[in-house]
């Protein structure tokens, strides 16, 4: 099937040519960074992670949304999802590829990167993270490419496919929880330190993921007339509306955990990140941001009419992806590091270098994407006899 | 048979650095050595102890003493002198509220708020950094040393996340430029690994203390924290101590008397 991805429309090698160009150019930015260390990021002696851990943590959330079709797909035969189903798995591809892609480039000594299968450490989460990531994305490849072929050739997929398409279900949850489990297990590090941060992980992942999915899907059906179904659409923007809601109130549980006990520790990063603390108050206007379209997100997403609208869904998606991705891409790794283990606070903010090098990362995952669905859509228009839409055609008269 | 093949590849490794520095000896540039170099003979005087620790009678430790066992240190180790938040620190000093941030103290005297605490490894018995490493490059000996294998880093940074005391520095660049004097008893480093206080075991294994407690005129009581007899259990049995962030429930091996 990969010769699928070989022929194509001037836009779609428009397309690959533009993300290969950002490629290359934040690749010079990344030869820079090998050749000169990592002195050339923001990072620094108290913020020793930061903007390329936080898009990987950001990332593992994408790539859980296609749990979010698998599941009611395979647990509870939810068939509407079917034509949609192929798109999350090629997703969860491409947003495990920038998730290691990140690990990459934040790495002080990549070429030493397989000292950890070496000294296989089963103490330490990055080396179970390292399994999780990697065995999420050989069964969203294998799983995904197998039932692509069986469906070009109009057979059902083998039982196997099906074992594992479950097994990757229950393995999304652990790149989750494994992930948080990062994080969470961090005796100096407040913000991190909390029991809910693998749900917390798992209800932003359920609600961010699916919605950049959503967005591609609307923005695919717009370009190529892919339909994935008017239902399918509906069904995922509901499932999405929980997951933010559960999002939100999770993040409100910390919050009063955090002020009611009155634990200096605890309250202090969150001072940090909404008022400031000693006059360092960079990121209060983004956190006040993300408060503000996460809320408002929720009066697009919520009163079902609104959430049906096309328009309203669009803004509400994007509005809810801001927000979360600054929560998790800026707020929780900035927040966890600040204030420092002085109790001072030590600035970080990304350089130029350190967003060039991670638009290198995510313009490989579009160039993963637009070819794993380049071969999906041309696949199903070839079965379909280039009906995308899938709309019957008109009863001859 | 083991230990005779020991005994030989230490033979050989300080062979081959008396002859190295002999040789290169013409090149003309080849550092002055601050100390013979180590023979055999000062490998069987290495120091041992179940539970090295470490005392710090704080009142002597005035901000020169301080200056001077950091000086020791940073020279002894070829720490690299870098300014600003991606500077390099094996042993420094801080205020009482940085070194104690959990403690709150109000009111507290005003000596004591004005003096500079030490701050360096605090080699904790239950270390995070060795728990979170995914390559055991920071690994724990039995007399309860933390270590760092500098080759075998990947520059992750996860030790730096995990310790709850800001002990360790990362070379956000190549150090070497940065090391004023240079010492070749100790490896220098390279980009891309982290580094930290290693309680000086380079120096305990041919039975030298601490170059910091050299330096301190008997301010840094070091010893083994499992000998009662020891001069630290014997410090820390007449002065009242507390250790940093007792709450992080890493059981650290540096203790402040106040």
């Amino acid at each position: 099937m990969l010769e699928k991805a070989l022929k194509g429309s001037p836009r779609y090698w428009g397309t690959l040519i533009a993300l290969g160009l950002v490629m290359a150019l934040g690749l010079g930015f990344w030869l820079y960074q090998l050749t000169f260390g990592m002195k050339i990021t923001g990072l620094n002696r108290d913020v020793s992670w930061g903007f390329y851990i936080a898009q990987f943590t950001y990332l593992v959330g994408v790539a859980a949304s296609a749990v979010m079709l698998v599941l009611p797909y395979y647990f509870h035969h939810y068939k509407e999802f079917s034509k949609m189903i192929i798109l999350g798995e090629f997703l969860a591809i491409a947003a495990v590829v920038m998730c290691l892609g990140f690990i990459v480039v934040d790495i002080g000594q990549p070429q030493r990167m397989l000292n950890v299968l070496l000294n296989a450490t089963p103490h330490s989460v990055l080396f179970w993270d390292m399994v999780v990531l990697n065995g999420y994305l050989f069964l969203n490849i294998i799983v995904g490419w197998t039932s692509l072929q069986y469906f070009k050739n109009d057979m059902t997929p083998p039982k196997w496919v099906k074992i594992l398409a479950i097994v990757s279900v229950i393995w999304a949850f652990s790149i989750h929880t494994v992930t948080a489990f990062l994080y969470a297990g961090l005796p100096g590090r407040h913000y991190f330190l909390t029991a809910i941060m693998a749900a917390r992980f798992l209800a932003s992942a359920f609600c961010s993921g699916p919605a950049i999915l959503l967005l591609l899907v609307l923005c695919l059906r717009r370009l190529t007339g892919f339909d994935p179904g008017q239902k399918a659409i509906n069904r995922l923007a509901v499932i999405i509306t929980y997951a933010m809601c559960v999002n939100i109130f999770f993040f409100l549980l910390e919050v009063f955990t955090s002020f009611y006990s009155n634990m200096p520790g605890h309250i202090a990063p969150f001072k940090y990140l909404f008022t400031g603390i000693d006059g360092h108050d960079m990121m209060v206007p983004f956190m006040w941001t993300a408060v503000v379209l996460g809320l408002g997100c929720l009066l697009f997403l919520i009163p079902t009419p609104i959430r049906q609208n096309p328009t309203a869904l669009t803004i509400g998606l994007i509005m809810l992806v801001i927000a979360s991705w600054i929560d998790k891409g800026l707020g929780l790794l900035i927040g966890g590091f600040t204030p420092n283990p002085f109790e001072t606070v030590t600035v970080y903010s990304p350089t130029v270098p350190e967003i060039m090098i991670s638009l290198m990362v995510f313009a490989l995952g579009g160039i993963v994407l637009t070819v794993l669905w380049k071969i999906a859509i041309e696949v199903r228009s070839e079965v379909e006899g280039g009906n995308l839409s899938m709309v019957p055609p008109p009863a001859a008269e | 048979m083991k230990s005779n093949r020991r005994e030989f590849l230490k033979l050989a490794a300080v062979s081959a650095m008396g002859i190295g520095a002999a040789r290169l000896g013409f090149l003309g540039d080849a550092p002055a050595f601050a100390e013979s170099v180590p023979t055999a003979a000062n490998f069987e005087e290495g120091l041992k102890a179940k539970h090295w620790g470490m005392a710090i009678f704080t009142a002597k430790m005035t901000p020169e003493m301080n200056a001077k066992c950091r000086k020791a240190c940073h020279t002894e180790h070829n720490v690299p002198d870098i300014a600003g938040p991606k500077e390099i620190k094996w042993f420094w000093g801080a205020n009482f509220e940085e070194s104690f941030p959990t403690e709150h103290g109000h009111y507290l005297s005003e000596e004591i708020e004005h003096r500079q605490f030490p701050l360096l490894c605090n080699q904790c018995e239950t270390p995070m950094c060795v728990k979170v490493c995914p390559t055991q490059a920071t690994f724990q000996r039995p007399d309860g040393i933390v270590m760092m294998d500098f080759h075998r880093c990947i520059g992750c940074r996860y030790c730096m996340a995990g310790c709850p005391y800001g002990a360790r520095s990362f070379n956000f660049q190549d150090p070497r430029p940065f090391i004023k004097s240079f010492n070749p008893l100790f490896p220098t480093r390279m980009r891309g690994v982290v580094e930290k206080c290693n309680f000086c075991a380079e120096r305990l294994a041919i039975g030298k203390l601490p170059v910091c407690v050299e330096a301190a005129e008997g301010a840094l009581v070091f010893g083994d924290l499992s000998d009662e007899q020891s001069d630290i259990r014997k410090a820390l049995r007449e002065h009242f101590a507390i250790r940093r962030k007792p709450d992080a429930g890493t059981s650290p091996s540096v203790y402040y008397i106040l």
